[in-house]
């Protein structure tokens, strides 16, 4: 029998790159320290799981002494047991771990990555969209900020005005005209449309520019935001660096019932594309109802592996993490 | 007819778009955080050879397409097709002026090719990095000129036209590099 081939050890990283991974990370804990905003670590093995219709979660099998197997879901994002720390009063809190979503490995995204997710009481989208430039401003200082309505961006790009309300024909002209091909799109599948002028028109010129921020999403991809008064936009934003998505936040959803409904939609839509249904978080339901709803706040969820890209000018999620995927 | 699914999708698959054989070329995922995930392929029309993008719905599914690459021993030429072997199993192939394309103009009779067969036909043919031809037709160039630092346009065989050194003359033989179309070297007898 022939020997293993000997497994390749060493990590995918520079050593530098790892030294200025370290220093990322403590000056995001620094950041939040000087704020009063308190460091929180939330379990990773949960009982429920996301059902937002295009993640995919990852699970694991644990054997429950006296209950026997048990099916346990990694965390796409920390949002829902932290919501839970809200409810039972904590306040301005933040978390900084590994997340699962699978579904790509590439030089953009790995099935496992860092995220910082942090809650702000009484901010504001406006306000959290100040506090996230200022964030981005330590971690990335000199690069231009900017920041656009969700509309705006496609009047500008691709000549769509009323991109809030546009019917699936004037997306699918955009997308033609632009000489894109795509396959598999329902003709009148408005919101896929739509997403592909953002993913294929207009997100490759934001590549030109720095950090660009993008408020007010369509309700339709509100997830857990808050509407605006008219109901006309979700109170919602993203940043964008170099064209790469980088943080998406909320002025966050606070009604109980509002919860339970979306995530029973969601679950419907699973149902009726043939995904798995996800079990829902009844317990973070159950704080939402105890407590009257979520405190009136703001969060923001922010790929740290993309920062860290943003901030050495890498284009390979690989090189910064100190293992990757194929690698781990 | 056997399918792949996007989840399926690497370089170098090959699949049926519009009933025509094409390769990808490169495949990359767009997923936004909140958004439906899509292949953004590049792929190669094996055919016209033309690269082209498309963006595929995650999910969707694309025919595969039975095309292989072979090495085959290239015959002779009828006018209209030209004929290959397989040097093993003695089975004949007629690839079209399509499939050949530019590339007639490098076949040697006996030489060995790749040959892309789609459903058992030729679709493209490879010819050997380097082939040797006679040269049919070039000025007489001077006659001293041995360091070849000139050169001059020559006729070969085949009909191709190479830059060659002056002293190269009808009846030599030369080696050329197909990919480039330049000359390599005199071949020797």
């Amino acid at each position: 029998m022939s020997p293993a081939p000997r497994s390749d050890w060493r990590p995918g990283a520079p050593l530098e790159t790892l030294k200025k991974r370290a220093q990322l990370l403590k000056g995001l804990r620094a950041f939040f320290d000087a704020r009063g905003v308190m460091e929180v670590d939330p379990p990773l093995l949960s009982r429920a799981a996301a059902p937002d219709v295009h993640l995919r979660s990852l699970s694991v099998e644990v054997q429950r002494p006296g209950v026997g197997s048990e099916r346990r879901w990694l965390p796409t994002s920390p949002e829902y047991p932290i919501k839970r720390l809200l409810c039972a009063g904590l306040g301005d809190c933040y978390a900084l771990g590994h997340v699962f979503r699978d579904g790509d490995e590439s030089s953009r995204h790995q099935p496992e990555f860092m995220m910082l997710e942090w809650y702000r009481l009484g901010l504001d989208l406006d306000a959290i969209m100040d506090e996230t430039a200022a964030l981005l401003g330590e971690m990335l200082p000199g690069w231009r900020v900017e920041r656009h309505r969700y509309d705006e961006l496609f009047a500008e790009f691709a000549g769509i005005k009323e991109a809030y309300e546009a019917p699936a024909s004037v997306f699918r002209q955009a997308m033609e005209a632009a000489g894109k091909s795509v396959a598999g799109v329902d003709a009148e599948d408005r919101l896929l449309w739509r997403q592909l002028v953002l993913t294929e028109i207009i997100e490759p010129r934001l590549a030109e520019r720095e950090l660009v921020f993008v408020w007010g999403w369509p309700v339709e991809e509100a997830a857990l935001a808050a509407l605006s008064a008219d109901g006309r936009m979700a109170l919602r934003f993203e940043v964008y660096a170099g064209g790469l998505e980088l943080a998406n936040g909320y002025q966050e959803l606070r009604e109980a019932g509002a919860y339970r409904r979306r995530f029973t939609a969601w679950n419907a839509e699973r149902r009726a594309r043939g995904l798995p249904e996800m079990p829902v978080d009844e317990a973070l339901l159950a704080a939402l109802e105890d407590s009257g709803g979520l405190p009136a706040c703001a969060g923001v969820a922010l790929g740290v592996d993309r920062l860290l890209m943003a901030q050495l000018g890498e284009n390979d999620i690989r090189r910064v993490v100190p293992f990757a995927f194929g690698e781990a | 007819m056997a399918t792949y699914s996007t989840n399926e999708f690497r370089n170098g698959l090959k699949f049926l778009l519009d009933g025509q054989p094409c390769v990808i070329i490169n495949n990359e995922i767009v997923q936004p955080g909140k958004g439906q995930a899509f292949n953004r392929v590049k792929y190669r029309n094996l055919i016209t050879g033309r690269v082209l993008e498309k963006t595929f719905k995650s999910g969707e599914k694309v025919e595969a397409a039975d095309v292989v690459d072979t090495d085959l021993q290239y015959l002779y030429n009828d006018g209209e097709f030209w004929h290959f072997m397989d040097p093993e199993s003695f089975e004949q192939y007629q690839a079209s002026e399509a499939a050949v394309g530019d590339n007639a103009k490098w076949l040697v009779e006996q030489d060995i090719c790749n040959v892309t067969l789609w459903n058992g036909e030729p679709i493209a043919v490879t010819p050997p990095k380097q082939v040797t031809l006679e040269v049919v037709e070039t000025d007489p160039g001077l006659k001293g000129d041995t360091a070849g630092t000139g050169g001059k346009p020559a006729t070969l065989s085949t009909g191709a036209v190479v830059q060659v050194p002056l002293f190269v003359q009808i009846g030599d033989k030369v080696i050329v590099n197909t990919q480039t179309g330049e000359y390599v070297s005199r071949a020797k007898e």
